[in-house]
């Protein structure tokens, strides 16, 4: 009795505890020790966990011994390998890893199901129904999210897009719909064709299916929009769960990141001008037909010194970061080269559009790594205006978020993209590894206007010509 | 403690307005360590697992039971870690960071 009690408290607090703490994670003063408020109510919340062993039905209690080492042997393996990949992974991989995280939130909430399915504990239709919607969404989230790291590691490198793509997703639905349907039927009495297990098991095997066959034919480009809904999705199979095991907490947590998620969606959809059923079902760059038609001119290449003393000696510069920046780790010599600009009294401003990067904000996080301080970098509605008034521009790493298309050309799959106006600038340099097509593989017509030169190498390379030459330039004038 | 489905759907209801309020308010600057510390708050999913693997009763469950363990663990362990090492970073002008000083230092150590 008094070990449920505490159960009850425990979660009640830690309840509390997440919602406070992603109110502090709100601003960035307050955002690091958000984590650890929310932290410590999932410590809480897990050890008491463990009090259900004075409480497991009668039937489990011959195997309490065995299921209590099991609890801790799986606590202690998936805590400690997620911990250790989790303290060790690199920062560009870090949406990797969030959708890894997530899909393996996912999967739990699909595995709680299928116990409940295969023991046949659900208490009712209505929670029978929870359950397979639970496990239907926990299931997606789980094969999606694996999916999505893949395409973000690069495993998956091409979108994956055949005929009767659509037909096949809307058959795999109804599939999933008519199998749940046969289980709620099958599990009140009624007829069915297969066994109860083998019903489940086709279910579980159609959800995943979906899960994967959703997310193939997805563009690199609309992944954070993908990592985001998985999110959302997993908080919702978790809320789910957490009704049916009759745990508040559960439901409360699992709830508030399901909104949380969607909203975040929302807002990555909107910056990026594409809605989220466009994301799904409308695959960007499908249309590879494209001409190369109105562009006019050719890429002019400079020297990365040449560049580096024509800034020395601007009155303002704006850096637009991108994610070439954080595959070639730069972030750091950018900083450097950074201070000595300002050093010399150029005004340096860091520009970052919303889905700069793999994932919104990474670009914020990759340069809060290098130690730029959070006043130095503006967002795209802060900065925008400032861009005609401004001396250079410093593209480096980026190019769909700079590309004019977006603004002009109807035919380009990005047209509508709110994009940075790197180009308004007096003059613009763009750091770039070679001659290739961005992200979403549309031609930026940037790279061939009149103001704009092209500085070739690997991002952290050219910094660190910029760096020796400014320096040189010092070291002379002294 | 029972919750029956309309005391169920109040929770979600509400439950659901605060996530969206309380996210509402984050700057840009913010959002992928939200997104992975919304990640890391479903990681509670952990504890639903902890419950239906010590109510197993055979050895589908107990298996099924531990995979629910093994995962749920990882999202909470492995979102923690990645928000706090990613929150951390996170300084005004007037701090100065640990980290990066440490890195200079090593960089340069002509000028240390």
């Amino acid at each position: 009795m008094i070990s449920q009690i505490v159960i009850a408290v425990t979660g009640f607090a830690a309840a509390l505890l997440f919602m406070y703490g992603l109110k502090r994670m709100s601003s960035p003063a307050t955002a690091a020790s958000g984590i650890r408020v929310a932290g410590s109510g999932m410590l809480a919340a897990v050890l008491a966990s463990f009090l259900y062993c004075f409480n497991v039905e009668p039937a489990a209690k011959p195997h309490l011994f065995v299921n209590l080492g099991l609890a801790i042997a799986a606590l202690a393996i998936g805590g400690a390998i997620a911990w250790w990949s989790g303290k060790t992974v690199k920062m560009t991989a870090m949406p990797q890893m969030v959708a890894i995280y997530n899909g393996m939130g996912g999967g739990a909430a699909g595995a709680i199901a299928a116990v409940e399915l295969f023991g046949n504990r659900a208490s009712g239709d209505i929670q029978l129904v929870v359950t397979l919607f639970g496990a239907l969404i926990g299931a997606i989230s789980f094969s999606g999210s694996l999916i999505a790291w893949a395409k973000l590691d690069r495993i998956l490198k091409e979108p994956l897009q055949f005929r009767g793509q659509q037909i096949l997703n809307v058959v795999i639905v109804v599939a999933i719909l008519a199998v749940g349907g046969s289980i709620v039927v099958a599990m009140s009495g009624g007829p069915h064709l297969l066994s109860i297990p083998g019903l489940i098991c086709v279910f579980f095997g159609c959800a995943l299916l979906f899960g994967i066959l959703m997310t193939v034919p997805i563009g690199g480009a609309d992944m954070p929009v993908v990592i985001s809904i998985y999110n959302a999705c997993t908080g919702i199979a978790v809320g789910l769960e957490g009704y049916v095991l009759q745990n508040p907490a559960l439901m409360i947590a699992g709830m508030v990141v399901g909104a949380a998620g969607t909203l975040l969606t929302v807002l990555m959809a909107k910056a990026m001008n594409r809605t989220i059923f466009s994301v799904l079902f409308k695959h960007f760059g499908a249309d590879k037909k494209r001409k190369r038609g109105a562009i006019i001119g050719s890429e002019k290449p400079v020297e990365a010194s040449d560049a580096a003393i024509d800034m020395r000696y601007a009155k303002s510069v704006i850096i637009v970061p991108g994610y070439g920046l954080a595959v070639s780790q730069g972030q750091q010599k950018l900083y450097d080269f950074v201070k000595l600009l300002v050093a010399a009294g150029v005004s340096v401003k860091f520009a970052i559009h919303p889905v700069a990067g793999r994932m919104p904000g990474q670009m914020d996080v990759l340069l809060a790594e290098a130690g730029v301080p959070y006043d130095m970098i503006f967002q795209l509605a802060d900065i925008n205006d400032q861009f005609e008034t401004t001396d250079v521009t410093l593209v480096i790493g980026a190019n769909d978020v700079v590309n004019p298309a977006a603004r002009s050309d109807k035919s380009s799959p990005i047209y509508g993209m709110p994009i940075l106006n790197a180009d308004k600038a007096k003059k613009v340099y763009v750091v770039k590894r070679g001659q290739g097509k961005g992200y979403s593989g549309v031609v930026n017509g940037l790279f061939y206007a009149n103001n704009c030169f092209m500085v070739y190498g690997d991002a952290a390379a050219v910094l660190g010509k910029m760096i020796e030459a400014v320096k040189g330039l010092g070291s002379a004038a002294a | 403690m029972t919750v029956n489905v309309f005391a169920g759907a109040y929770i979600f209801m509400l439950a659901a307005f605060a996530g969206w309020v309380i996210i509402g308010n984050v700057p840009a600057i913010l959002h992928t360590p939200l997104m992975s510390g919304s990640n890391f708050v479903h990681g509670i999913v952990v504890v639903g697992g902890i419950f239906v693997l010590l109510n197993a009763t055979n050895a589908l469950e107990q298996t099924i039971g531990f995979v629910a363990v093994v995962l749920g663990a990882g999202n909470a362990a492995g979102g923690y870690a990645v928000t706090v090492r990613m929150l951390e970073m996170f300084k005004s002008s007037g701090e100065k960071p640990h980290h990066a000083r440490r890195r200079r230092a090593v960089r340069h150590p002509s000028k240390a």
